[in-house]
């Protein structure tokens, strides 16, 4: 049997937390508990409930920025108008995240601590420059989201230390923010690859800001930092398509998987971009 | 090691308040199963990915395998067992029958109380809506069709039922 704590504010989370120190922290329990349950049966360290939490649950916004508690569902952060009007492609992969049942009780911060490579909340979170703020007994410290995630299941967090919230600025607009996720079935799949894309265009179909991010094509979130640059400026319309889709098919670093090949991914990396430019062109 | 004794959890199980003394990591779904002996919720692949666990938590669908009997306390828990005791549920139970949406049953439970968290929300959903509501819910024998057929008809009950009131 294991204990179960169950904590009603922060400071009791922490209380709980240091006379038991090697607590799990749980949020929504979907990918935990299914680890848990795989895991050594010896393994009975007490679980840290974080649902009850208020100060870790919602959504707040102030003139700059969104504040996300760590413990907030998908089905909320999908539901809330604050992040449909300043952070759409966030709605938008939270919407692939599970099924319905799963999105009511996943977290974003149970997605970013789990930082999976698969994770489809994180892609967006690298474009939107969002933040992550990180609680412990001895105060908080704030670290952008390609900082906290260092590989597949390894974060920035240290022993005793709480993901609290994810911060994300608002106040930039973009005319193209999408999220596609290419599974092996339409629901309750995990990615085998993800392209998010915040893109502004000049009236006459120029680009003029390109953010790309792909998901699930490499240990962390793939940024290619020269190829945002090279897009801006040109025309949607691509005379050069064959060497974009090289630089994608080079830059991200798949794995094999269960799921598909290294060399599926790279080609389908490579393919979302294409189907994206092509589709702004008008 | 904080030593785990069994925990006394209360809440409402199908408008009933119950309490129970039970381990508090107990899954959920053993719980209903087990302790309450509500064996119409079904466990499927136990991971989350087949929905057949499917029961309303505060109105709200979750999955039942996926869950610890400490996160229940307070709560409001509604079963395939509940459904015909409310109006809603009896509609969407006539519809499954009549329209097919039944065959092995596995999926039934799940699905019916997923269709029930979705008609509460939305009494008019287009049938996309509704293939994306059941979306975490697998039907091996049905293909879907039938069991889209009986949501749909179901929203239309509801919303006759609603309109006579």
């Amino acid at each position: 049997m294991r204990a179960v704590l169950t904590p009603a504010c922060q400071e009791e989370l922490f209380a709980a937390w240091q006379t038991h120190p090697d607590a799990i922290p749980m949020a929504g329990g979907s990918d935990l508990l299914v680890k848990l349950r795989s895991a050594d049966s010896s393994d009975l360290r007490p679980l840290l409930l974080l649902s009850r939490i208020g100060e870790l649950n919602g959504i707040i916004q102030d003139d700059s920025h969104i504040c996300i508690g760590a413990a907030t569902t998908f089905s909320r952060i999908i539901a809330h108008p604050a992040i449909r009007e300043h952070a759409p492609i966030l709605a938008d992969a939270a919407a692939h995240v599970g099924g319905p049942a799963i999105r009511n009780m996943a977290t974003i911060g149970g997605n970013i601590c789990t930082a999976s490579p698969a994770g489809d909340a994180l892609p967006p979170l690298y474009l939107l420059e969002a933040e992550v703020e990180l609680l412990s007994p001895s105060g908080a410290r704030r670290l952008p989201i390609s900082d906290f995630i260092l590989g597949p299941g390894k974060t920035a967090l240290k022993p005793g230390e709480l993901l609290s919230s994810v911060i994300i600025p608002t106040g930039r607009h973009f005319a193209v923010s999408r999220f596609e996720k290419v599974g092996r079935r339409k629901s309750l799949a995990i990615s085998v690859a993800s392209l998010s894309s915040l893109i502004n265009l000049s009236p006459d179909g120029i680009i003029t800001e390109a953010r790309l991010a792909w998901g699930s094509v490499g240990p962390t979130v793939v940024r290619l930092n020269s190829l945002e640059t090279d897009l801006q400026g040109q025309k949607t319309c691509q005379r050069n398509m064959r060497r974009i889709v090289e630089t994608v098919r080079d830059g991200v670093a798949p794995i094999d998987d269960i799921r598909a090949t290294a060399a599926y991914r790279r080609s389908v990396s490579a393919n979302l971009l294409v189907r994206l430019l092509e589709s702004l062109h008008v | 090691m904080v030593k785990a004794t069994e925990t006394e959890i209360t809440f409402k199980i199908n408008k009933k308040e119950v309490t129970v003394n039970v381990p508090p990591d107990r899954r959920v779904l053993d719980l209903l199963r087990e302790e309450l002996g509500l064996t119409g919720t079904k466990e499927g692949c136990g991971t989350g990915e087949c929905g057949a666990c499917t029961i309303l938590v505060d109105g709200e669908s979750r999955l039942s395998c996926l869950m610890v009997a400490a996160q229940l306390e307070g709560s409001s828990v509604e079963t395939v067992e509940g459904l015909e005791h409310t109006a809603e549920g009896q509609v969407i139970q006539q519809a499954f029958v009549e329209h097919g949406a039944v065959q092995c049953g596995f999926c039934t439970p799940g699905m019916e109380m997923t269709a029930l968290g979705m008609l509460r929300k939305d009494d008019h959903p287009s049938r996309d809506a509704i293939r994306e509501g059941i979306s975490g819910n697998l039907c091996r024998c049905t293909g879907y069709v039938k069991i889209v057929d009986a949501v749909e008809h179901a929203a239309q009950e509801i919303r006759c039922c609603r309109e006579d009131q």
